[in-house]
């Protein structure tokens, strides 16, 4: 049987994987960026970047010091009779030592940090029962550079369709260079305030070259993709071709009198891992496969 | 054009660089983001002293990965923070500390651009996120200041070796990269407009 020791070398093992790698998606579409820069600063700016992501690769060491607030996704089978949650939260301090991660989880007030990342409703679990005999545990490590990009619009029914559109370049053009960009952008829309924006950070779960599955959706993620890369903010907001890497919207049926749209702002560090473990204790690393 | 810094900048170093120009550092650089800021105008205000020297320094907005080997702080991962937090306390600093050089990422607004012409000082882009690549220039951590505010929040002193590349993006002579680009988005803006069917 898994103890709480087996989910928490496993969520060590993702955290490791997860700041050190980004997912296949997320790096062909920077390296496809790169490819297409003509201009000498924006192309400055990618060869960090891939750099970048080649000695973290090779030196096992986190891509970003930003290792973000640990946001987790956990999926439980039906019968699951071990403490996940506690095996996380142990699986969090232990990384922070040893990967290492940095210490920035702090009192929201006094600022005050305990050094290990742990702290009231920290890391934040998102529960979820699922129908298969394995604990899937998903995680973002999010940086607040591109967090503090986020936004929630309380739009009204008749502002619809425009309006949407509408906030969610504004959100782009406010943002500017402070997210790191190329940045990849999570919407939420309907459901309510809460929800939409919980929408929006999900919606950075899908891998960006997968469209959502209602065609209608999928013709608007383009439509502001295209749209966000006409803008030329580019590269460190330096200026260039490529200022959004994706565009992912969810959505949920929300009061007939409401429209809330949420926008979470990603850096080009799009870092999201996922690990299943099976009854045997085997893991398996879906998102940091070879 | 590649140029190589020495900190700390004279003044006459500092104006000498150019909006565009490409340069490494060699030298010290001070890491500082909000809470050095913060505490370092209030040590001034109640007259005490600060525990390093910033006239001409490089001061780094970044909240590094340190890790300690033995008795020796050693950067882990050292990429720059999100400048415009300091908006609000940059012209101040400048203008009581005089450091050379602001080191960080996504610019600073019009106050800290007229600060930096007035006094001498110039803000040096680095890629955002490419912490490993800064890491690799910093040869050593020679101490930490300031301890107690949290490893992102506190002074440290890194002995550098071609820090870099880095990017003038705001010159001592008042020309932002930033504000070329911000002109272009404008134009951009109507284009992107105009497919999205907004008027």
């Amino acid at each position: 049987m898994l103890s709480e020791g087996d989910i928490a070398n496993a969520t060590v093992e993702l955290l490791r994987k997860t700041v050190v790698k980004l997912p296949k998606d997320v790096e062909d579409a920077i390296r496809k960026a790169y490819a297409s820069e003509t201009d000498e600063v924006p192309k400055m700016q990618f060869k960090a970047i891939v750099e970048n992501m080649d000695m973290a690769l090779k030196t096992t060491t986190p891509m970003c010091q930003d290792t973000g607030v640990t946001i987790f996704y956990a999926s439980l089978p039906k019968d699951c009779k071990v403490d996940v949650g506690k095996g996380i939260v142990e699986g969090v301090r232990t990384a922070t030592k040893e990967v290492p991660l940095r210490p920035n989880a702090v009192h929201p007030i006094t600022r005050k940090n305990p050094g290990d990342n742990v702290g009231e409703r920290m890391p934040y679990i998102n529960w979820r029962i699922h129908d298969k005999d394995y604990i899937e545990i998903t995680v973002m490590t999010k940086g607040a550079g591109s967090e503090n990009m986020s936004q929630l619009a309380m739009l009204t029914p008749s502002q619809g369709l425009k309006g949407i559109k509408e906030f969610i370049l504004n959100s782009v053009l406010r943002a500017g260079s402070n997210p790191c960009p190329p940045t990849i952008l999570g919407v939420g829309i309907g459901g309510s305030s809460d929800i939409a924006m919980k929408l929006a950070k999900e919606a950075l779960l899908r891998p960006i070259n997968e469209r959502h599955k209602d065609p209608e959706i999928a013709k608007l993620e383009t439509e502001l993709l295209e749209a966000i890369n006409m803008l030329g903010i580019g590269p460190m907001g330096l200026g260039g071709k490529t200022t959004c890497l994706g565009l992912n919207i969810e959505y949920a049926f929300c009061h007939t009198a409401s429209l809330p749209v949420g926008i979470n702002v990603q850096c080009w560090a799009g870092r999201r891992g996922t690990v299943r473990i099976y009854p045997d204790g085997k893991k398996v690393f879906p998102t940091h496969e070879g | 054009m590649v140029k190589k810094i020495k900190t700390p900048l004279s003044e006459a170093d500092a104006r000498a660089l150019k909006a565009g120009e490409t340069v490494y550092i060699d030298g010290v650089v001070y890491t500082g983001r909000d809470e050095v800021h913060i505490h370092a105008l209030e040590y001034l205000e109640k007259g005490k002293k600060v525990p390093v020297e910033f006239k001409g320094a490089a001061l780094y907005h970044c909240g590094p990965i340190m890790k300690k080997q033995g008795e020796k702080w050693v950067a882990v991962a050292a990429g720059p923070t999100t400048s415009s937090r300091m908006n609000s306390l940059e012209p101040q600093f400048i203008e009581k500390f005089r450091p050379g050089a602001i080191i960080g990422k996504g610019g600073m607004s019009q106050p800290t651009v007229d600060a930096m012409q007035k006094h001498g000082c110039v803000y040096l882009a680095f890629t955002g996120g490419a912490a490993v690549l800064a890491a690799q220039g910093i040869k050593s951590v020679s101490g930490v200041e300031w301890f107690e505010l949290g490893m992102p929040e506190a002074i440290w002193i890194m002995n550098c070796e071609n820090f870099g590349p880095l990017t003038v993006a705001i010159d001592a002579h008042g020309h932002s990269l930033f504000a070329d680009v911000g002109t272009k988005i404008k134009e951009n803006e109507k284009k992107a407009r105009a497919k999205l069917g907004l008027a």
